[in-house]
């Protein structure tokens, strides 16, 4: 692999930008895989990495049925924080997010993560409470995180209307380190990355059937014919159900749409991440100057990667009442996603009922902050069958009734 | 959007007038019953890319609850029943049959 570079962009200047090569190979799938990765979202491509990276195993391939990225990785609004409530949470949303520090120069590929800062507004009571306890839980677990006043909102984001006749703002969690990164380019990173180790990444090519042969994993069925390995992760989120059955087994998960969009782009005015959880809204303003908006999600499980129109009305107008600016803008585009949901909003990351089967899913409406310490303990778990990372992650804390509750702190998009 | 008929009042809602209740004829697993059963019944949904049985509540009209069969993935509705009963009606089961040949659903086919 040729290193991106400013001696690189020099030279290709020179030369009429003749010499680029491709960022990452389209091999035809070999037969047999130490490793299959069914998904080239982030976290299927962030596993493969690291499975490299950090343990050497580098004959795997990363199967996509559609194009790597274009799931819910390169649907999503990019937020990155790790200002959660629960210990396990507060790990491996911040080890997350300390890897996006670095991630550009260790992929040698600009993600463009932009530590910004992400507030969270408190609009009632119950958040003012919720978050000062979070702030607090954050401060044991060592996330930087702070409970600040609303005039200290007002300096952070001075488009900001205070005191909305609704939801008056009263106070907000900040995370100073936290903010947003082109999520495109996270999956093109890995991609490129796990490419240049060696590793097979097919796209166009849909997983349809699980093979198990004596309790184990022995390969899986595809729109382009049988391929067999002996590990197998399956990381494809909406359709994690869908995956499971195939291999016999089920999970506590229900798919929905959740949608978001974009304005045109106006001038810089507003430099920093904005959640409004109780009104369901939250902005920030892209590179290209678009305010780039979420909401909530639809009630309803729904496959088809498209939303419910009156959830944009929702979002829009709950946020004209914190940013009256809003009221001017026109929107550009909007899309939605499906995400997978599980009962206490926490995601899945744990061995299966199946030999050398192996499930991370459930990230939901918020799992592209957490892509680079997901796929970390994922591969810890697949290469050596442990993650302290993961392991309070498993399937079966249904089971035991012990829940990572964050369905308060995060039950919203984000 | 999706339009469902509130089989009680027989309006054409669109969704903003209902809620949306989840998996339809759970049977309910409590007191006497297994782990596993109690297990199932409070977290495994079905969750089928396809033919699915709702609950539904026409919460911003008449206010009752209600059945229906829809496609999760084209969001087509094959039809609205009440929810007095415990499973899906013959004329809802053949309104299915007809568009989406073969389909089943947990052990109904
Ligand atoms: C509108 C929206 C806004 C969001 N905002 C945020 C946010 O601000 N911050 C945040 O942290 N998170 C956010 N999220 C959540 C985040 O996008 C997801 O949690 C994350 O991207 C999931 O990554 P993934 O790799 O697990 O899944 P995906 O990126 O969806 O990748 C899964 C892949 O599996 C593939 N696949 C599925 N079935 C098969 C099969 N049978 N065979 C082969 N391949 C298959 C799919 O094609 C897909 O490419 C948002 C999500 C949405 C939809
Ligand atoms: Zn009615």
């Amino acid at each position: 692999m040729k290193r991106y570079s400013v001696f690189a962009v020099a030279r290709e200047a020179l030369r009429y930008h003749s010499g680029w090569e491709r960022a990452w190979r389209s091999p035809t799938a070999k037969r047999h895989y130490d490793v299959i990765i069914v998904g080239a979202g982030g976290h299927g491509l962030a596993t493969a990495y690291y499975l490299g990276k950090n343990y050497g195993i580098t004959n795997v391939a990363v199967i996509e049925k559609g194009w790597l990225g274009g799931g819910n990785t390169g649907r999503n609004t990019t937020i990155i924080r790790s200002n959660y409530l629960q210990d396990p949470s507060a790990a491996i949303y911040e080890k997350a997010r300390g890897l996006y520090e670095n991630l550009s120069q260790d992929l040698n590929f600009n993600v463009m993560f932009s530590p910004r800062g992400v507030l969270m507004l408190a609009q009632t009571q119950h958040e003012i409470r919720g978050y000062q306890r979070t702030a607090h839980a954050n401060a044991l677990q060592g996330v930087k995180t702070e409970f600040v006043s609303p005039q200290r909102v007002k300096e952070i984001v001075p488009i900001i209307n205070l005191d909305g006749p609704r939801y008056p703002v009263l106070g907000a969690l900040w995370q100073a380190r936290g903010g947003t990164a082109r999520h495109d380019a996270v999956a093109w990173g890995y991609a490129r990355a796990c490419s240049d180790m060696g590793m097979d990444i097919i796209q166009q090519c849909e997983v349809t059937g699980v093979r198990v042969e004596g309790g184990r994993v022995a390969g899986v069925d595809t729109s382009k014919g049988p391929i067999d390995c002996d590990k197998l992760g399956m990381l494809v989120a909406g359709n994690a159900s869908v995956l499971s059955e195939m291999a016999g087994f089920r999970l506590p998960m229900e798919s929905v749409a959740l949608q978001a969009l974009v304005s045109e782009p106006i001038k810089p005015c507003m430099d920093v991440v904005v959640m409004a959880n109780t009104v369901h809204g939250y902005m920030s303003q892209s590179d290209k100057g678009e305010m780039v908006i979420g909401g909530g999600t639809d009630g309803f499980n729904n496959y088809t990667q498209r939303g419910s129109f009156h959830h944009i009305e929702e979002t829009v107008r709950a946020l004209i009442e914190t940013f009256p600016m809003v009221s001017r803008l026109k929107m550009l585009r909007q899309w939605g996603g499906i995400v997978d949901v599980t009962g206490d909003r926490s995601p899945i990351i744990s061995k299966t009922p199946v030999g050398n089967v192996f499930v991370n899913c459930g990230w939901g409406t918020g799992g592209f902050k957490s892509i680079p310490g997901s796929g970390w303990g994922m591969a810890e778990l697949m290469a050596t069958g442990h993650s302290s990372l993961t392991e309070a992650f498993t399937i079966d804390r249904f089971k035991e009734g012990q829940f990572i509750d964050e369905s308060v702190a995060a039950g919203v998009a984000h | 959007m999706l339009i469902l008929e509130c089989p009680y009042c027989g309006v054409k809602a669109e969704e903003s007038e209902l809620h949306a209740g989840g998996e339809a004829h759970l049977k309910r697993f409590g007191p006497g019953s297994s782990d596993a059963e109690f297990h199932d019944y409070l977290f495994m949904r079905k969750n089928p890319r396809g033919v699915h049985f709702e609950r539904w509540r026409h919460i911003n009209g008449c206010g009752k609850w209600f059945h229906a069969a829809r496609c999760t993935t084209t969001l087509e509705v094959f039809g609205t029943y009440s929810a007095q009963t415990l499973e899906p009606p013959q004329a809802i089961r053949d309104a299915v049959s007809a568009k989406r040949p073969g389909w089943s659903w947990r052990d109904l086919k």
